[in-house]
């Protein structure tokens, strides 16, 4: 294949270079990181004692900032003491691929530092909770509203103006007020999920339903179809496919919601693990916990991209939706 | 160039006029009484219908032709009830109707089928709209797709059809309502040529074997004449009846026909009053502005 035509405008790769690129979108930061980790003269500003030396404040295992180990070290010299040792390293907040590699499982295996604390299974069970609650109830009533709107003028007036200012409203204003109203528990957190996503849902379901192909309508009145029969046999079937992706769009905000929503009240799930664990400076275990959400959302995602396939089948080999 | 010496449009064989005299005795299916719509525009109103008056007959084919902007697409939304005019009646079998209603089928150009739907789905939504149950439906839905050749696609869906097929799952969606009139807005116009021809055929066939009254709306003089028992001509700014030609061409119908002199003598009527000859008042220089631009030692001198 011709470089060239990698670069081809709006075109399609072909099947294995998509495959190819999709999986280098991947490598790439994680050899960028790798990179900072394991190549000693990129970055590392610090140091990691080996030997103490005559230093009396080194101890072995410590992380010292180069500029003061190199003082040390020139001080040691002049004044003919033992030198001390170490290696270049990184910062404790940035912890080597490999090093979070083995997080991702030993973050489930470690026990909790106290009796009444999660394991981190539990924790993000728990978060999956908050999510999911608080996106179902957002949509039970976001989805309907929406679809209403978009079909209805009366009910696009009477809805959309208000929820289009207080969709400016961040959803985590409202957290001192959700726990006043809720109590400090699960309630307020997925009420936090639930502002955070249903405004947004209401406007963009109105939207999609507004984009549906007028002629259907007109096809559909010179078959004979009324009201209601227009907004179940025609409106909804015919803005489904799109209102399912809106929904797989809109999971994903959900999800950004929840680490402010779980700091409200006493702090809980994945949010409460990770604050915890940068606490012990536990920092691999912190980002297993980030990238255990990233695989959980997309994993989701691509289920439900799947699941949508069977779903709708006459989305099949259609050109583009 | 000598030009071919083609008799009046307005000559009819015995035949022709014998059928044309048995056709005016049947019942008048639609009856179109001083229609006038007025459409506001940024530029103030605009007259897009201004005193529509005809009338057709039962299973008559009527074509509507005329330039652009002489609201073609407008008299075929009111007929079906999609748009509601500023003033005057349309009436059905003697009854005036309001709003869509599926005594009125309708075939757009943009097929509208539903993507959602397979083909047989498609053509039972009518069906069932009106209350059949679904056995009867789909019963008959299949039937009419046997009617337009698709018995094989029944399953298939909307997307993995041809144009030519989509059409034809769209004119048996709005037939299997048995409506008294099935109106067709360019129904043919997003087709290549080979296509369209066959569709004209088939549309024939069908219109022949079923109690149907049509009205074929097309810019296309061919299809206007080669289709209609009369054609209804239309002119622009505002839209008006400018006359309703009874196509001299012997029926039943067939592509041979494209050249008999009933047929070009009616085509260049129409050609005649849909683009009359213009007269350049320099006013409306609607021409290009072509200086030469071939260099003067080119190979091709001149292309003529």
């Amino acid at each position: 294949m011709m470089i060239s035509s990698l670069f081809a405008v709006r075109k399609k790769l072909d099947s294995k270079h998509r495959i190819y690129v999709s999986i280098l979108s991947f490598i790439v930061p994680l050899v960028i990181w790798s990179l900072i980790s394991y190549v000693p003269f990129l970055w590392h500003p610090k140091v990691e004692i080996s030997a103490p030396g005559d230093v009396a404040y080194f101890n072995e295992g410590m992380l010292i900032d180069r500029e003061i180990f190199d003082k040390e070290v020139e001080i040691a010299r002049s004044e003919s003491r033992i030198i001390p040792e170490g290696r270049p390293a990184n910062p404790v907040y940035l912890p080597a691929p490999h090093e979070v590699a083995t997080a991702l499982y030993t973050a489930f295996t470690t026990e909790p530092k106290r009796r009444n604390e999660k394991w981190l299974h539990e924790s993000l069970w728990d978060s999956i909770q908050v999510i999911f609650w608080g996106f179902f109830i957002s949509s039970l009533i976001g989805v309907p509203l929406g679809i209403l709107a978009g079909t209805y003028d009366v009910f696009s007036k009477l809805f959309e103006p208000f929820i289009e200012f207080f969709r400016y409203l961040p959803a985590p204003a409202f957290g001192a007020l959700a726990v006043a109203i809720l109590g400090i528990h699960e309630a307020p957190k997925i009420a936090i999920i639930f502002i955070g996503t249903f405004f947004q849902q209401v406007l963009i379901v109105s939207n999609t339903t507004r984009k549906l192909d007028p002629s259907l309508l007109e096809a559909a009145m010179t078959l004979g179809a009324k009201r209601l029969s227009l907004l179940f046999r025609v409106v909804i079937p015919g803005i489904i496919t799109h209102l399912y992706k809106d929904l797989r769009i809109l999971l994903g905000w959900a999800w950004t919601y929840l680490i402010v929503a779980e700091l409200i009240g006493t702090s809980s799930g994945i949010t409460w693990f990770i604050t915890q664990q940068a606490r012990y400076k536990n920092f691999e275990n912190v980002y297993a916990a980030i990238i255990i959400i990233g695989i959980i959302g997309l994993s989701t995602d691509i289920v439900l991209a799947m699941l949508g396939k069977k779903l709708f089948p006459w989305k099949k080999g259609m050109a583009k939706a | 160039m000598k030009h071919l010496e083609l008799p009046s449009y307005l000559e009819q064989s015995e035949d022709v006029k014998d059928r044309f005299d048995r056709m005016k005795k049947r019942p008048v299916a639609l009856q179109v009484k001083n229609l006038q719509k007025e459409f506001d525009s940024p530029q103030g109103q605009v007259t897009a219908l201004n005193d529509i008056n005809f009338e057709t007959y039962k299973r008559e084919f009527v074509c509507v032709i005329g330039p652009s902007g002489c609201g073609k697409s407008t008299l075929i939304r009111i007929l079906a009830g999609l748009e509601t005019p500023t003033s005057g009646e349309v009436l059905l079998d003697g009854k005036a109707v309001h709003g869509p209603g599926p005594d009125r089928g309708m075939v757009f150009q943009g097929y509208t089928l539903f993507p959602w739907l397979s083909v047989k789905k498609n053509v039972m939504f009518g069906l069932e709209m009106s209350g059949h149950g679904k056995a009867v439906s789909e019963e008959q839905a299949l039937q009419w797709i046997d009617l337009v050749g698709l018995s094989k696609f029944a399953n298939a869906y909307p997307h993995q059809l041809s144009g030519g097929m989509k059409q034809r799952v769209a004119i048996a969606r709005a037939l299997a309502n048995q409506p008294r009139i099935l109106l067709m807005d360019e129904p043919f116009g997003a087709l290549d040529a080979q296509t369209r021809a066959k569709m004209q055929s088939y549309l024939h066939e069908i219109w022949k074997n079923i109690d149907v009254t049509i009205l074929f709306i097309t810019h296309d003089l061919d299809e206007a004449v080669y289709l209609a028992d009369r054609v209804l001509v239309l002119k622009a700014h505002p839209g008006e009846v400018q006359e309703l030609i009874e196509v001299p061409v012997p029926q039943p119908r067939s592509p041979e026909q494209l050249l008999s002199p009933e047929f070009l003598a009616t085509k260049k009527r129409l050609e005649d009053l849909i683009h009359p000859p213009e007269v350049d008042t320099g006013l409306n220089g609607d021409h290009l502005n072509m200086v030469r631009m071939v260099d003067v030692n080119d190979e091709v001198e001149s292309v003529f």
